[in-house]
């Protein structure tokens, strides 16, 4: 049985086991999608949007879609996956069920909690009636298969004027309890007028079988708000993922995601903005170094439909032996978004001699008064830079890492925690196997 | 005097008529309309053509039956009824054997018209002109000052019947027939064209030069070009094309083939001119046309086009990087205006090692206009040191037109140096003050931005065709320029 067929009588079992509400709107809005799946069915490399990445490799295992298990992990054993060193409030989930022991939730003032739980509790209904699944794409067969799952994931919620005194973590660890997982977690993610938030997202995998991502991620940031997504990717070769985030802007909002891709076997991004609203800031970030056979596929699309907005995007990739990158980045600025401003710029090193770098800016543009560019490099490390450092001792692999380290350092300098700062640091470093002899 | 602003460019644009709209009154042999496997024969048996060629057509003709019309490309419009076209449409006076006395003379007035008359051609020096009215070549000058240099240039009707081995073995070599629908259709009806061969060792003298124009209505054109320069050979080849002005769209399907042997160079340089539509964006051209070129060792092929004509451009100039350190080059203005819409670029295919290839393509959309780029680069993994570096920029004049550019990257190999940028703009405010400030007009600085703007193009162009160029420039941008 193919897994989209399993998928689909899995979704009636789900029905007729009573694990959902059937008369409720929320499970109209899940039969829908199952059908739009159904429908559109996995996407092929004859999609546009598909045309650099094959799912095929990993739709052929057969994936147990209901985690059956609840494993216990001992914080000591996970502590390195979170960024501990800081507060944080903490939403952790194994094989996908929520682990009270590992997490710090609060509805002090602001809800940080599951979605388990929003789902069932009436007070909640109006937040998730009026935002969820408002910007996700439909037409997007993945996230509408994730929809139609819609179980468990981070809910939060902050009213206006708040400013969170510490940032929140989202971990999913994977205990390989199950032999292939597929896991669907669905965050949403709602900041009111005026209100600050911060988001570390991580997916981990604590063993070696075989696990499968789809996550999906709404955000809304109404006027004023600001919000920092960062995404750590830095799973092991059997983990394979799919994250869409879809953000919504309200007039005045400045929203960032950050995406940082070092692991896993197959990695798609899909990150999508929308403004609603004027003098809006969004800005993508991101870095892959990939190795070995990995493939990352990093997908952005930002929707400019009101004047005097502002987008910038970075993304830098370093591909070694037989990694593949692809890159695709849309822009696309409506007739009535005058005085737009919008920046791309897509930096890649092919390191590897088997390494494929896939490249696709993509600028669509119906304002003439705007001021848009991409730019779009592949090119290799500066060899009089190395040269030169060589000729003054630095050993090559060191020179190398260090010329690495700089070219992405653009990105890193973004991030606005200190502390995930390092850490991400320390990654790239352990990524390019030295170690880095200065402190940032 | 007043004051001249963007605005007023724009209404300018907007109600530019086509200069080149008129239509001569030719006593024309048109055939029936519609496409089935006798009319491909009637065409081949019309050009006395060999059976292989038939067979060659009707092979083509099989294939595109089995193909649909491609949905890809930017641009929206009504597809082409393919049995609602009348294939062949060959003006009955003419006759490419007589010398050029006896041409028409309704013929000579419209060459005056098109501002290439023969005449003119003949004292301007060094351009020998192959011209194809409607399906058929009518004129060609310079056969004997080319033929002492071994140089073949001729229709490619003829080039079929006296240097067939010629044809047979570079026809279809670089864009088959199973390519794309327009190339397959193509190949199943194309009536002439333009035949060059240039032999070893030789570098033509003079610009080559092929005028296509569309005469009759209710006809498409499908012309099919075919340079061959033989082993360090060097040609310039120069293409200009009008249409008259009508109310319903023509089809305009051409395919270009380019085969650069080892150390040689082909420098392909092109004016389209085709019937836009008028300001309601009724008629015009639709032009879908494939050229391709294919580099050998140590080779280069340049393509140069500017694009000012018909409704719907769907046209990519490619080169296939064949050989070791070949290069290829692109560089293009395209500019639309009204509802004209543009979906064009270059596939620069990297396939040796240390090869080069240099992209500059620039857009100017007015109007209501769609102008999109869609480019691939592609760096094969055997192409060692490849090199490409790729501009677009695009102007924007009005609010309701749109720019848009679709780059594609695909590099396989570790040594490869790609760069690419884009930029989107209107006439910048800034810019406009600045040359206001130093007593330049709006006029002129206009005038000035723009020409500064589509120069590192126009500049690539052969010195007999800039004239030409520039002309269609400031018709399409007229009051801007000059």
């Amino acid at each position: 049985m193919s897994l989209k067929d399993n998928l689909i009588s899995s979704f009636m079992v789900m029905e007729n086991r009573g694990k959902v509400d059937l008369d409720s709107g929320f499970h109209q809005m899940r039969s829908e999608a199952i059908n739009a799946f159904e429908k559109q069915g996995f996407p092929t490399k004859k999609d546009e949007e598909w045309k650099y990445t094959s799912l095929n490799s990993v739709l052929k295992h057969d994936y147990s879609i209901f985690p059956k298990s609840e494993a216990a992990v001992e914080f000591k054993e996970v502590k390195k996956y979170f960024v501990h060193e800081i507060e944080t409030y903490k939403i952790v989930f194994i094989d996908g069920v929520y682990s009270s022991f590992l997490s710090e939730t609060t509805h002090d003032g602001y809800d940080i909690c599951l979605m388990s739980a929003a789902l069932k509790k009436p007070k909640y209904k109006m937040v998730l009636d009026n935002y969820f699944n408002t910007i996700a794409d439909k037409e997007n067969s993945i996230t509408n298969l994730n929809t139609a799952f819609t179980m468990e994931g981070a809910y939060i919620n902050i009213g206006k004027n708040k400013v969170l005194p510490k940032p929140i973590q989202i971990v999913n660890f994977y205990t390989g309890s199950e032999k292939d997982i597929l896991l669907q977690p669905r965050n949403l993610v709602v900041v009111g007028e005026n209100s600050h938030v911060q988001i570390i997202e991580r997916h981990q995998s604590l063993s070696d079988n075989v696990v499968l991502t789809n996550a999906v991620t709404e955000i809304f940031a109404n006027k004023r708000a600001i919000v920092d997504h960062y995404k750590i990717q830095n799973d092991n070769d059997n983990a394979s993922m799919i994250d869409s985030t879809y953000v919504q802007q309200k007039a005045n909002s400045i929203v960032s995601v950050n995406t940082y891709s070092f692991g896993g076997k197959l990695t798609r991004n899909n990150v999508e903005f929308f403004h609603e609203g004027e003098h809006i800031e969004s800005h993508i970030n991101g870095i892959s170094i990939l190795d070995k056979k990995q493939h990352v596929d990093n997908h952005t699309l930002i929707h400019h439909k009101f004047p005097n907005c502002e987008s910038f995007e970075l993304y830098k990739g370093i591909f070694d032996a037989s990694s593949t990158g692809v890159f695709n980045g849309k822009v696309i600025v409506d007739q009535e978004a005058q005085k737009t401003n919008a920046f791309q710029q897509n930096n890649n090193i092919l390191i590897g001699d088997k390494a494929t770098i896939n490249a696709k800016p993509q600028l669509e543009i119906f304002a003439d008064d705007v001021k848009c560019s991409h730019g779009c490099t592949i090119g290799q490390l500066d060899e009089s830079a190395m040269f030169y450092m060589q000729s003054r001792g630095i050993p090559e692999k060191e020179a190398k890492a260090l010329l690495l380290y700089a070219f992405g350092n653009e990105v890193v300098e973004k991030i606005k925690i200190p502390e995930l700062k390092t850490r991400i640091t320390k990654l790239i470093a352990n990524k390019l196997g030295v170690k880095l002899g200065f402190e940032i | 005097m007043s004051k001249y602003t963007e605005d007023d460019l724009r209404e300018e644009l907007e109600t530019q008529e086509y200069e080149y709209g008129f239509y001569t009154d030719l006593d024309a042999e048109t055939f029936p309309k519609g496409l089935n496997e006798d009319i491909i024969r009637a065409i081949s048996a019309k050009k006395n053509e060999p059976e292989w060629m038939t067979d060659w057509r009707l092979d083509a003709f099989r294939i595109w039956e089995q193909m649909e019309e491609p949905e890809w490309a930017n641009v929206n419009y009504p597809k082409p009824d393919f049995q609602a076209i009348s294939y062949y449409s060959a003006p009955k006076k003419a006759d490419p054997n007589k010398s050029l006395d006896d041409v028409d003379p309704e013929l000579l007035e419209m060459y005056k018209k098109l501002g290439i008359s023969i005449d003119e051609q003949k004292k301007l020096q060094g351009v020998a002109v192959d011209i194809v009215v409607d399906s058929v070549s009518v004129a060609t000058t310079f056969k004997e000052t080319l033929a002492e240099k071994g140089i073949i240039f001729m229709p490619i009707s003829e080039a079929i019947q006296e240097y067939p081995e010629l044809v047979k073995k570079y026809m279809g070599t670089v864009v088959p027939k199973t390519d794309n629908f327009y190339a397959a259709l193509n190949s199943a009806v194309f009536t002439d064209g333009s035949f060059c061969y240039i032999p070893k060792g030789v570098k033509c003298p003079m610009e080559l030069s092929t005028y296509f124009r569309i005469n009759e209505g209710g006809t498409g054109q499908f012309e099919r070009t075919l340079v061959v320069a033989d082993e360090s050979s060097y040609v310039s080849y120069l293409e200009g094309c009008t249409a008259p002005a009508r109310d319903e769209n023509q089809l305009h399907a051409a395919v270009v083939e380019l085969i650069a042997l080892d150390d040689a160079e082909i420098k392909y340089s092109t004016v389209q001119n085709w019937f836009p539509g008028d300001k309601d964006g009724k008629g015009g051209v639709f032009n879908f046309v494939t050229k391709r070129g294919i580099c050998h060792t140590n080779s280069k092929i340049s393509w140069t086009q500017v694009e000012t004509g018909s409704a719907v451009t769907w046209k990519y100039p490619s080169c296939v990087l064949k050989g070791d350190n070949s290069v290829g080059e692109f560089y293009s203005i395209a500019v639309t205006n009204n509802y004209q819409q543009a979906d064009t670029g270059t596939k620069m295919i990297h396939l040796g090692k240390n090869t080069k290839s240099t992209i500059i393509s620039k857009g100017i959309s007015a109007g209501k206009s769609q102008n999109s780029y869609r480019g691939l680069v592609q760096i094969n993994g055997r192409a060692e040191n490849a090199r490409n570096f790729s501009q677009c920029d695009s102007l924007l004049m009005g609010n309701k037109c749109g720019a848009h550019t679709f780059p594609y990257i695909e590099s396989k190999n570790k040594s490869a140096q790609i760069e690419h940028e884009a930029t989107t703009s209107k006439i910048g405010e800034d810019q406009l003050f600045y040359c206001n400030q130093r007593g330049i007009d709006t006029e002129k600085a206009i005038a000035l931005i723009v020409n500064g703007f589509s120069k590192e193009v126009l500049n690539k162009l052969p010195m007999e065709f800039a004239v030409e160029a520039q002309k269609l420039l400031e018709i399409s941008l007229e009051g801007s320029v000059g």
